[in-house]
């Protein structure tokens, strides 16, 4: 069993593989994975719009899910996977969501727009082809208010048939 | 907005989480999913000096649905619970309720434990420090008015949870452990009419398990009313189950109304009215009045209370046509937002 | 010279066939950073020695402050320094007229959440700690809680200045003999509409970053649209002088004005950091966002309007009370604004406007998008389908015989430019199957039709001056690339975009091979700021006049070179070449070289002033624009009989946009106009909890959350169908016209509209909800009058009306009853001079 001592430890450490890479990192055990992630490993990517789990702007993957990362502790991470908008690409290229998202304006401020792409990026691995009210669907716990949605919607899907048209030149 | 200083444990049976939990008193708390949890604590309306986290305890994930009924661990999540193709027919109405909780994010980190226990909620209540400070706190923390009701002895904060009417409805039962042994109660049983003391659950007790016989004869449904098609919380929703005979008769029914009281009620009237006779119009209507009879909905949650109280009856119709057999797809998407739900 | 006028023949070599850059739907220039989560906003600025500021806010809505005891938070571990009133008293605000705010109040506290202290501390949970041990002795005062109640309750008085009383401003303004309009009416239609307060809500929270950099000078990095006005309020609340401040507006994580004014928390930072000599961070929770606010204003409207039988109006009297909330902000502008652009969609040749805005203490409301327009096209927008309605005329027809045309004038002296908003009407109308659907669709489904104007760029600035209010500079890199600077803020509108693709298109390059510095206040000239819709246009031509000009210095040096003459030159694809003979040319890359050699180092710049208003009585400085854009859109919306449910299944609308530069943002901002308005429509509101006065005198925001203030998610957005009517305006730069604020406007009168078409009762209030559709079919059900909505409106005591005669009844543009403005003392002119010492 793992104690954490507020009044003996003005730190904690875990070890968790973020973006594929395992990493240590040092923090002050009441941070959550959000804080650890922007203020004490760098990655600013991921947002926070209202850090109470009611805008979606925090969201991450653990172990490949969508989670909000204001509302978990980061001393609960330690052996996980975590995956943030830093880790999308591959091979010094954007994920094909990325890609999408650029050329049709599915980022205006672009805010909101990581946790957006990740939460989109679950859904792809979990069902690659899905119908246009399963996007609307997965992204409902994503507040954007610039675009209104429909141009996010039309990026998911213009990635949907890159990634298939890839997945068809692999194969 | 950070949270505050606390300890940490993380056992790693049930038995070792029940001895702590006695052991630290009323100042520990257990952590499941932490998405009501920690909002909470980030605003001071709970600070626990101890969180002791659920997660490791392999007998909270148990999943068993067999013919002799289903055994739900309190941390399933309510992701594994909606996409459980297992929860349907018979127990419908849960992976409903499953299914509309807050968004997808929280589902897949939020717990049915958690949402069973949910805190009671209030437009006074759940709010930040500072703004409760500006109105002098209220009776549930910090203070003694009841602001939804000045004149009112008791809080008058109201029961938010979408799995306990469903639950509710199709009979549950839970198992509560703690240091000093466990129960099995009713469901039902484990709430209170009262804002702040909502649960029947001593401090130390963990709700483990969810229990259900076999529902195979058993059509429900859960409806939940609320502005938008995710994130808010409900404010009405109808959960409704009822086993019919051959001829159409309804056999056994029980009908829950959520979000109108500290806890969810149980419409009880309604559901012995509709015993022995068809669902037609007329006995819906019946059903519907009789239910929303005991709606008393109060100024603590979004929407206009009366209004809330006048759509009551309509909303339980939605519910019951559909364990009728109706197609109300139009009606549900309509208040889902989701054309395929 | 400065050249502003688009003359024709520059207007021809823009040949819509020729454009490479312009008019392309395009990846805009910083969607890269976004996309990959790169974009530096305020928040996610860390610094060596950075340290954390929190502000401690009043519990009281109104109250005097007796003292401050902050020694115990001074000596909590952790925390470096304390501020009060005392250390930032002088008064700043984003108005001359109304420089009524203190970074910390010093003696007065006006509404919950008005910050009175600061603690800087190593830890953002330290300083948070170390709030609770500030302890501050209230006096309590009288709330006040809305309009009625301020015009009722002159004392305690919640500002020193203003009109009288706790009335903030009333303005009157008559333009033409309007009871002789109303005589001449076959028919007079009053109506009373409310228009509830709503916010900003941006996904980004404010935040701020303020350093004394290694040479001294102080640099605060912020979440702001308006870099150059908190420039000077810093300069004047520090008693710095300007040039030693360098304010870098960071991206903004969405603005619509809720980041246009300088703020508390900016002023505050800026102090600390030149105290500690350290850099001081602060970046606001969700709820405080809510009391920094400057959001929609309230406000109550009385319509009243004279038609002939046709429908053509004869005369107009329009009466505004405006809910101020706590503090001046734009408020000035935006009682002017309740009035001023009734006269721009349909003519209206005699005008009437009172206005009369108030102060409460809750949050200051300020400019959001539409600022302050918004709420009278409501009324505009309903009364005119009930007008439809009585005279029996399509409400799309009726609006197609009155509408305003290109380049008219209007009562209040409005220059109008492109009015395209008749092809507006003709095409939600075909796309929507308007003839079909109007009044002939079954219960409980409807359609609704609306339309609006708006400003592309306020006319005048802020502080009266006679300075340029766009500038671009042009560098030019011997490897071939271009450097912009400007003033101007991207705020997600993707104001970067257009300025590089404008030097693009003109100079032959691709946006890539632009890099851009913007919003900072070293960097690059002053542009205003991004509000009103000004940038493209303003912001737009500056660098439209820099890129010509570093065009013609190029060609120049490259006809020299290849014998040719310079205007057979064209720039394209990188090259400069002779059109004649496209092989004969050389490189951009070249040219540059080949005109440094020649000039010697190139640099060039632009600028941009509106044209001079025609409108020259007091007041008229709130509504006139270089052109305005036109919209109009048709909404379905289906309505539960029984329980008032309302959604909202599809959406046509048709904006006059002049030319979409971008089409891929140009539709981006029209979906997220049409989303925000849907918001306002259906589920914004700011309210407010007044506890029962007997038992305490709170008033408090009703839910200050992301949560609880309702914003569509995305399962709550319809299907839209969205058109661009594209006739270039002369004004514009490549002919281009606003696009972010206009297409909000007309949704919510459209949804009332399609209600009354749906289930036949009126919703003369914002939002439309349930709730109020349920009573309102409760009163048609009981015989009574189907409608819900604001019963009376409350009675001002107005000043006397400016009487300025419309152009047609021999009008200059002056008032004819008004003091003539050389002969008056000009205070602002005063401050002026302060400002800039």
């Amino acid at each position: 069993m793992v104690t954490i001592s507020l009044t003996s430890q003005k730190s904690a450490q875990i070890r968790f593989t973020l973006n594929g890479e395992q990493t240590d990192v040092s923090f002050a055990p009441y941070k959550t994975l959000l804080e650890v992630l922007r203020e004490d490993l760098n990655h600013t990517g991921t947002k926070h719009g209202c850090e109470l789990g009611e805008c979606g702007a925090c969201a991450v993957l653990l172990e490949g899910k969508p989670v909000l990362s204001c509302l978990l502790l980061a001393l609960e991470c330690n052996g996980k996977e975590i995956l943030t908008v830093e880790g999308l690409g591959a091979n010094g290229a954007l994920h094909p969501l990325q890609e999408a998202f650029a050329d049709l304006g599915a980022a205006q401020c672009g805010y909101c727009t990581p946790a957006i792409l990740v939460t989109a990026k679950a859904l792809l691995d979990q069902n690659p082809h899905p119908t246009r009210d399963q996007i609307r669907e997965a992204l409902s716990g994503n507040l954007c208010r610039c675009t209104g949605y429909l141009q996010i919607f039309e990026a998911v899907e213009a990635a949907v048939l890159e990634i298939a048209g890839q997945d068809n030149a692999a194969s | 907005m950070r949270l505050p200083l606390f300890e940490f444990r993380v056992p790693r049976t049930l038995k070792e989480a029940a001895r702590i939990l006695h052991g630290e008193g009323p100042s520990a708390m257990p952590l499941a999913g932490g998405t009501d949890l920690l909002p909470n604590m980030k605003r001071r309306q709970q600070v626990p000096r101890t969180l002791l986290s659920l997660r490791d305890i392999g007998a909270l994930h148990e999943n068993q649905v067999t013919d002799s009924g289903a055994r739900l661990g309190a941390c399933l999540t309510l992701s594994d619970i909606a996409s459980d193709p297992r929860f349907r027919n018979g127990a419908t109405a849960l992976a409903q309720a499953a299914s509309q909780v807050a968004t997808p994010q929280i589902r897949n980190m939020a717990t049915l434990g958690g949402n069973l226990c949910l805190d009671t909620r209030c437009n006074y209540y759940d709010q930040s420090y500072e703004w409760r400070k500006s109105i002098n706190f209220c009776m549930k923390k910090d203070g003694v008015t009841c602001w939804v009701a000045p004149s009112s002895r008791i809080c008058m904060a109201v029961s938010s949870t979408d799995t306990a009417p469903a639950l509710m409805a199709l009979g549950a039962r839970i198992r509560l452990v703690s240091h000093s042994g466990e129960r099995e109660i009713p469901l039902s049983d484990l709430y209170n009419n009262d804002g702040m003391l909502y649960l029947h659950r001593k401090p130390d007790e963990i709700l483990a398990e969810v229990l259900l016989d076999p529902l195979h004869e058993w059509r429900s449904t859960y409806w939940k009313l609320r502005r938008r098609g995710s994130f808010d919380f409900p404010v009405l929703s109808v959960a409704a189950a009822a086993r019919f005979s051959p001829n159409g008769a309804v056999e056994d029914a029980r009908i829950v109304i959520g979000s109108v009281a500290s806890r969810p009620l149980v419409a009880e009237e309604a559901a012995r009215f509709l015993v022995g006779h068809s669902l037609t119009s007329e006995t819906i209507a019946e059903a519907a009045t009789l239910a929303a009879r005991i709606a008393k909905p109060l100024d603590n949650t979004d929407f206009d209370m009366s209004w809330r109280k006048k759509v009551t009856a309509e909303f339980v119709t939605y519910a019951l046509r559909e364990l009728r057999g109706d197609d109300v797809t139009a009606e549900r998407a309509s208040i889902t937002r989701l054309p395929s739900a | 010279m400065p050249q502003q006028k688009d003359t024709p023949e520059k207007q021809s070599n823009r040949n819509d066939g020729e454009l490479r850059v312009i008019g392309h739907p395009r990846r805009r220039v910083d969607a890269r950073a976004k996309v990959t989560g790169q974009t530096r906003f305020a928040d996610d600025i860390s610094l060596p020695r950075m340290v954390h500021c929190k502000l401690l806010r009043s519990p009281h809505p109104h109250a005097r402050i007796r003292s401050i005891d902050t020694s115990r938070a001074a000596a909590h571990p952790g925390v470096y320094l304390v501020l009060t009133g005392k250390d930032l008293p002088i008064e700043y605000g984003i108005l001359p007229v109304s420089q009524d705010e203190q970074a910390l109040c010093l003696d007065h506290v006006r509404h919950v959440g008005d910050p009175v202290a600061a603690v800087i501390a190593r830890e953002e949970l330290t300083a948070f700690e170390a709030l609770n041990l500030i302890q501050v002795d209230y006096e309590i005062l009288t709330t006040i809680s809305d309009p009625e109640e301020a015009l009722a309750t002159p004392n305690p008085r919640i500002h020193d200045y203003g009109d009288e009383g706790n009335i903030h401003k009333r303005v009157a303004l008559e333009f033409g003999n309007v009871d002789q309009g109303f005589a001449e009416a076959d028919e007079i239609f009053e109506d009373t509409f409310f228009y509830q307060g709503s916010t900003h809500l941006p996904i980004e929270q404010h935040a701020s970053v303020a350093t004394k950099d290694p040479d001294g000078k102080l640099t605060i990095w912020t979440s702001t649209q308006t870099p150059h006005y908190l420039h000077r309020a810093l300069a004047k609340v520090l008693q710095m002088s300007a040039a030693h401040i360098r304010v870098i507006a960071t991206p903004n994580g969405g603005g619509f004005g809720g980041k246009s004014d300088p703020f508390n928390h900016e002023i505050v930072v800026a102090k600390a950091a030149l105290l500690l000599d350290r850099p001081v961070k602060i970046c606001l929770t969700r709820e405080e966002v809510f009391y920094c606010h400057r959001g929609r204003h309230p406000v109550l409207m009385n319509f009243k309007t004279g038609v002939k039988k046709d429908g053509t109006i004869t005369a107009m009297h329009l009466q505004t009370l405006i809910d101020g909330g706590a503090y001046g902000s734009y408020g000035v502008a935006s009682t002017f604004y309740t009035g001023a652009l009734q006269t721009t969609t349909y003519h209206v040749p005699r005008y009437r406007f009172q206005g009369c805005r108030t102060f409460t203490n809750k949050p200051p409301c300020g400019p959001k998008r539409g600022h302050g327009t918004v709420q009278p096209r409501f009324g505009q927008e309903v009364q005119l389908d009930k007008i439809a309605e009585k005279l029996q005329i399509d409400p799309a027809d009726l609006r197609l015989r009155i509408a305003e045309s290109s380049n008219a004038v209007t009562a209040n002296f409005f220059r109008l430019s492109t009015v395209n908003l008749s092809e507006c009407i003709r095409r939600v109308v075909k796309s929507s199957g308007w003839r079909e659907n109007f009044r002939k669709l079954p219960e409980g489904r409807g359609v609704g039709l609306a339309c609006s104007a708006y400003l592309t760029g306020a006319g005048l600035p802020i502080y009266w001056n006679k300075m340029p209010h766009s500038g671009v500079q042009l560098k030019f890199d011997r490897g071939g690339g271009i450097t912009l600077f400007c003033g101007a803020t991207e705020i997600g509108q993707g104001s970067d975009d257009v300025l590089a693709s404008i030097v693009a298109e003109v100079l032959g390059l691709d946006t890539f091979d632009i890099r851009l510095y913007t919003g900072d206040t070293d960097l690059g000239p002053v542009d205003l700021g991004s509000y009103s819709s000004r940038v493209t246009i303003m912001a737009g031509n500056a660098a439209l006049q820099a890129a010509d000009r570093a065009k013609a210095l190029l060609a120049e040096a490259v006809a020299e070179r290849l014998a040719v003459p310079a205007d057979r030159l064209r720039f394209a694809g990188k090259r400069v070449f002779d059109s004649a003979a496209p092989e004969n040319g050389l490189t951009f890359q070249e040219a540059v070289c080949l005109a440094e050699a020649r000039f010697g180092t190139i640099g060039t710049v632009g600028s941009y002033t509106p044209p001079k208003s025609l409108a020259l009585y007091k007041g008229g400085g709130v509504g006139p624009s270089p052109t305005y854009s036109y919209t109009a859109a048709v909404v379905e919306v289906a309505v539960n009989p029984v329980t008032g449910w309302i959604t909202v299944p599809k959406i046509w609308i048709a904006h006059d946009i002049g030319r979409a530069l971008n089409p891929t943002l140009v539709r981006g901002q029209i979906e997220g106009s049409v989303y925000m308005g849907l918001g306002e429509a259906l589920m914004e509101e700011q309210e407010f909890r007044r506890l029962p006065k007997k038992l305490s005198h709170a008033l408090v925001h009703k839910f200050p959350s992301i949560l609880e203030y309702k914003s569509p998610t995305s399962l709550d957005m319809p299907d839209l169908f969205t058109e661009l009517v594209e006739e270039p305006d002369p004004k514009g730069p490549f002919g281009a016209k606003e696009v972010g604020q206009g297409p909000l406007l007309p949704i919510m009168p459209a949804v009332a509209n399609a209600v009354y078409d749906a289930v036949g009762v009126r919703i003369d209030e914002v939002p439309i909800t349930p709730e109020k559709i349920m009573k309102a079919l409760t009163e048609k059900k009981a015989g009574r009058a189907p409608r819900f909505g604001p019963s009376h409106f409350p009675h001002v005591e107005w000043p006397e009306a400016l009487r300025v005669p419309p152009p047609w009844e021999g009008g200059d543009g002056n008032a004819i009853n008004d003091v003539p403005r050389r002969e008056k003392a000009k205070p602002h002119q005063q401050k002026e001079q302060v400002l800039s010492s």
